[in-house]
């Protein structure tokens, strides 16, 4: 079973469809967490910005032992030391995966909102998330949600269900090693 | 695709180095990851990245920039990123004069970082498709065992090829190390005996008698010691080939027995008198001229002929220069797996003195060579300074003839002379150069009573 976990303010509708996404993809059950504190120690000041690795960290901790698979949606910028930024962060094959939907909303580039477009962005970084916890990694299909992008254009170009190799490892990935 | 590249990130600052990893793992690099200089370069040690991301403020006594020189002292061709908190002009000038192939100020953009792998890993693929295509090249210049591209010994594989499923004997002369004993199994390998014994002897290794029982056996009871009968080489050899090496060194009496072999295709163990008949094809080699010691008397001319019905004359390594590098690189590759060094190039310069060197030893020598700068390189290239050995001894080969009339004790006498002259009388590096510790130095120059220049005040 996957667990959708909600952290700060995330809209219903964007958890229902979320939700819906990962088990038309993933095949598994989704169980919708009842939204979770976002722990301090995680922030930043200087950047102003939340430490992804801090967030697995807790939740890895905090989460209960028969999830599967956990993927948080936060409405926090997330970062790792290295990068500027980061719209989300796996443990690849592992447990824990978190996506934030702050750079995904028209509001952080000045435009009006959009709730249709961070819906839509919103599903492929959950999927490309997700896809990293079941063992893929970054897709040279510049429209499979599994490329890497790295910028708001890039995301955009991309859709939402996965190419049809990405499809076949994954289908390999589950039997191989998640049965 | 990019999965056989390896990245190690180097950070004392655990989040930092393990969400790092972690994104270049999503990227599908396996990605190791160290927390300090120090575990870096026992990390480096074991494993060959192709790529780390290093940290340039590391505490432990070794920083970022300490710990790049060191891994790259290991491999040369390794690629690192520094990663660095302030974009100051002298960090960067720093790391890029030591070698780093890029630097980043933290936090850098994802797409700039992603743009920075992509192209030292494209960089990288362009060199493995490089070694590859030597690869290539090398097997297509093979023939069994032998390596070469030069023309006259492309007519040797080709003799080779024609004879290969004859009967008649062979001759194959050359100085030593040319390879004699490649060629003869070149010629049993392509030919229809490939699949029956290829049986080698070495003539010169062993004493009259002793060789006698070697090549014919010998019964029960045929001299004290003889407690049961033994087939020889030629009983072993039965429906393939023997392989006689330095023919020219054996006496009149084995001489007499080969050419009744060769002759009537029969003979007796020693101490038997029961006739053994076998079908063997008889290659020889020699590194001496036959044809003199034939005009000496020392060989007999019927045997001379009888064995030379096909001659093959290998050409010395100095005479097919253009093989050098080929082999070079083919003994890299070879040894450096077996000795499990992680070697895989040399550089031009010390290519340049392989070629330029006049390889008395030849391709023997050539490998042994490879092989002694393979154990004592400390990098993953050779370079000339791993081949200091040979360019001390190199004025002294190129004017050096074989001495053949001389006792061994007289020669080693000569040399020991003649290298103490040459070193002004240093002690220590004259045992260096020969290859001996002072003391046993010492011993000999008392024994041979050899004058010294000048007192050794070490
Ligand atoms: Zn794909
Ligand atoms: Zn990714």
């Amino acid at each position: 079973m996957i667990y959708l976990v909600p952290m700060g303010n995330i809209e219903s509708d964007i958890v229902q469809s979320a939700s819906l996404c990962l088990w038309h993809t993933f095949g598994f059950e989704v169980k919708r967490f009842s939204p979770l504190e976002i722990p301090t120690h995680s922030y930043d000041e200087k950047r102003r910005q939340y430490s992804s690795i801090e967030i697995l960290r807790m939740l890895h901790k905090t989460m209960p032992k028969e999830a599967f698979r956990v993927l948080a949606l936060i409405d926090k910028d997330l970062f790792i030391p290295v990068l500027s930024f980061v719209y989300g962060h796996a443990q690849f094959e592992g447990k824990v995966g978190i996506v934030s939907i702050a750079r995904l909303r028209q509001e952080f580039y000045g435009f009006p909102e959009d709730k249709e477009l961070v819906t839509n962005r919103m599903l492929k970084e959950v999927t490309h998330e997700t896809g990293h916890l079941f063992g893929l990694t970054h897709c040279n299909d510049t429209s499979c949600p599994m490329t890497l992008s790295t910028n708001i254009r890039a995301l955009d170009k991309k859709g939402v269900s996965l190419c049809e190799s990405c499809k076949l490892l994954l289908k390999e990935n589950m039997v191989e090693k998640f049965q | 695709m990019k999965k056989h590249w390896e990245i190690l990130v180097v950070d004392d600052d655990e989040i930092a180095c393990e969400s790092l990893a972690a994104w270049l793992r999503e990227d599908g690099y396996p990605t190791d990851m160290a927390f300090s200089g120090h575990e870096a370069i026992d990390k480096a040690k074991k494993k060959d990245y192709a790529l780390y991301f290093m940290d340039l403020k590391m505490p432990g006594g070794l920083d970022g920039i300490e710990t790049m020189m060191k891994i790259r002292n290991l491999y040369q061709d390794a690629s690192v990123i520094i990663i660095t908190a302030h974009a100051t002009v002298d960090t960067a000038i720093t790391a890029l004069k030591e070698g780093a192939q890029e630097y980043i100020v933290k936090p850098c953009n994802p797409e700039e970082i992603s743009l920075l792998v992509d192209r030292i890993i494209k960089v990288k693929n362009l060199q493995r498709q490089n070694i590859l295509l030597r690869k290539k090249l090398t097997r297509q210049y093979r023939f069994h065992d032998i390596i070469s591209k030069n023309p006259k010994m492309y007519d040797i594989f080709q003799l080779i090829r024609d004879i290969a499923s004859l009967k008649s004997t062979v001759l194959i002369q050359g100085e030593s190390g040319t390879g004699k004993e490649l060629v003869a199994r070149a010629i049993h390998y392509s030919g229809d005996r490939a699949k029956k014994p290829f049986i080698s002897v070495s003539c010169a290794a062993l004493a009259e008698t002793l060789l006698e029982s070697e090549l014919f056996g010998y019964e029960k009871g045929a001299f004290t010691g003889a407690n049961s009968q033994k087939k020889g080489k030629f009983e072993l050899a039965d429906g393939g080939t023997i392989f006689l090496d330095e023919i020219g060194d054996i006496s009149p009496k084995l001489q007499m027995d080969l050419l009744r072999v060769i002759q009537e295709k029969m003979f007796y163990r020693v101490g038997g008198s029961q006739e053994l008949k076998v079908d063997v094809r008889i290659i020889a080699a020699t590194n001496k001229d036959l044809l003199k010691a034939v005009n000496t008397g020392e060989f007999r001319e019927e045997l001379f002929y009888r064995l030379n019905v096909i001659n093959i004359q290998i050409p010395p390594l100095r005479e097919r220069r253009e093989d050098i590098p080929l082999l070079v690189r083919h003994f890299i590759e070879q040894l450096a797996h077996e000795l499990q060094k992680n070697v895989n190039d040399i550089t031009e310069n010390a290519m340049r003195l392989l070629i330029d060197y006049n390889w008395p030893g030849n391709v023997r020598e050539l490998e042994n060579t490879i092989e002694r700068a393979l154990v004592t390189c400390k990098t993953n290239v050779l370079s000339e300074e791993d081949f200091t050995f040979l360019s001390t001894n190199r004025d002294k080969s190129e004017r050096w003839s074989v001495p053949t009339n001389q006792s061994l004790q007289d020669v080693e006498k000569v040399v020991i002379e003649a290298t103490l002259r040459r070193l002004d009388g240093n002690m220590k590096e004259t045992a260096t150069v020969l290859g001996i510790d002072r003391s046993t130095l010492y011993e000999k120059i008392k024994k041979y009573n050899i004058p010294r220049l000048k007192e050794d005040v070490e």
